[in-house]
């Protein structure tokens, strides 16, 4: 009985024998498949899932390298034509002297695609090896991820208004190109990896390991 | 283990009515004798149990050892959560209908709506990226609203819930991630600075609509707490 007692002596549903719905919090008895209160499916612990939050995070880090060699923008104007890459979109904000913006773009297309990358590739590595330490920060570090990813998407809805705005004929035109479709992708398959990692597993292996 | 403890408890027998139930963090010990199992939530986060009592008020339960909110309590939460999601309806309607920004230049004058700017991908490889940023932006926002709306509707006048109200329910949560009209009303921002040195750019009243959709947007997802909601469907399902 001893064996179940853990950090300040809580218990998961796992350990009592229970599973638990992750959607809406209801406890039901192992054998359950779907929540009487949600219909939603019950797992314990989503055996596949590190199959899937490494599968879509490779996609993400693959998708995201011609998302920084192609140009974002292209930009054509009564005297000349010029293209611009995400970090070539910072430092004209930078010589405009919006530093704050720049600052902006530069965290949401630069910053926090890599920071994800980076974290999600922790987790899921320190829960293969069955890592016991730090379980609050990665928990903390799993939640960031979660909520700032979304916000990637900032630089893609950048040009698609300044493409939908700036149609002037000979005077200027903007066009979207490449890199924002690759770079829309490789944010949406961060977003799908962070999603597929079951936070469960972070809290895990204390007990196993017991 | 543990097993000794859930062959005491013997699940759909035991049902909570009318409770108000709101969580207090008492933590769950080695499971001598579990309690009900209705009167258990697990953390979807870290899958650690806690019972179910009553909570306060605008009072808030946190998860004993992921620390996440599992519960809030507000005092008729779920219709104020519907009257938002009706108000963010109808404003999201006028921000896709009017104009969003309009730009001039050297005598030229370019009017844009919400809807333009996702055309703006209308070539080739971009259309798959079209779609996906007008779901995003408009799409997604609209669909979970009106999943609420569908789902809490019949909770407020105390009627039984809607065929699929659950599933509506669930549709808006599973959503939530990628309902992204902030990130786009700050894309906005920044496009507006970027442009500003070369032409001059007029600020709509769709943009102002879409700003509101995003304020009530947030003001109404803080107030959502899912358990108390499941629960509600759960009571009403009849």
């Amino acid at each position: 009985m001893g064996s179940a007692g853990t950090e300040g002596g809580l218990i998961t549903a796992r350990d009592a024998g229970l599973v638990a719905c992750q959607r809406c919090g209801q406890v039901h008895a192992q054998d359950a498949l779907y929540c009487k209160r949600c219909d939603g499916r019950l797992q314990s612990r989503d055996t596949e899932s590190l199959q899937r939050v490494w599968a879509w995070l490779f996609a993400g880090m693959i998708a995201y390298i011609p998302a920084n060699i192609y140009p974002m923008l292209l930009t054509s104007t009564l005297v000349e034509r010029s293209e611009s890459t995400i970090i070539g979109g910072v430092v004209e904000l930078v010589e405009y002297g919006s530093i704050g913006i720049a600052i902006i773009v530069f965290v949401a297309s630069v910053v926090i695609p890599i920071g994800k990358f980076l974290a999600i590739g922790y987790l899921a590595i320190s829960v293969q090896r069955g890592s016991q330490d730090n379980q609050h920060q990665r928990h903390k570090a799993y939640e960031v991820v979660e909520f700032i990813g979304r916000w990637s998407m900032i630089d893609v809805f950048v040009v698609a208004i300044l493409s939908a705005l700036v149609q002037l004929n000979t005077i200027a035109t903007i066009n979207p190109g490449i890199a924002a479709v690759s770079f829309a992708l490789s944010v949406i398959f961060t977003m799908l990896s962070a999603q597929s990692f079951d936070s469960r597993m972070i809290w895990d292996v204390n007990r196993t390991a017991e | 283990m543990a097993g000794d403890g859930i062959s005491m408890v013997n699940p759909g027998i035991l049902r909570a009515n009318n409770r108000q139930t709101l969580l207090d963090c008492k933590d769950i010990h080695v499971p001598d004798a579990l309690p009900p199992l209705d009167d258990l939530v697990a953390c979807p986060q870290c899958d650690t149990l806690h019972q179910a009592t009553d909570l306060p008020d605008n009072a808030r339960a946190y998860c004993q050892r992921c620390g996440i909110v599992l519960m809030t309590s507000q005092p008729a939460a779920i219709a104020r959560i519907l009257s938002l999601a009706l108000t963010a309806f109808i404003m999201m309607i006028a921000a896709i209908s009017f104009p969003f920004l309009t730009l001039d230049a050297g005598g030229l004058h370019n009017a844009t709506s919400v809807i333009d700017a996702v055309l703006a991908f209308d070539e080739g490889l971009a259309i798959p990226l079209a779609i996906a940023v007008a779901f995003f932006i408009v799409g997604i926002p609209l669909i979970r609203l009106g999943a609420l709306i569908y789902a809490l509707g019949p909770l407020v006048r105390e009627q039984p819930i809607r065929v699929g109200a659950r599933k509506a329910f669930g549709l808006a949560e599973t959503l939530r991630p990628w309902s992204m009209a902030e990130i786009f009303i700050v894309g906005v921002t920044v496009a507006l600075i970027k442009v500003a040195g070369m032409a001059a750019v007029t600020i709509g009243p769709a943009f102002w609509a879409f700003a509101g959709v995003v304020v009530i947007t947030v003001l109404k997802d803080q107030l959502i707490c899912r358990y108390s909601i499941w629960e509600a469907l759960e009571q009403k399902a009849g």
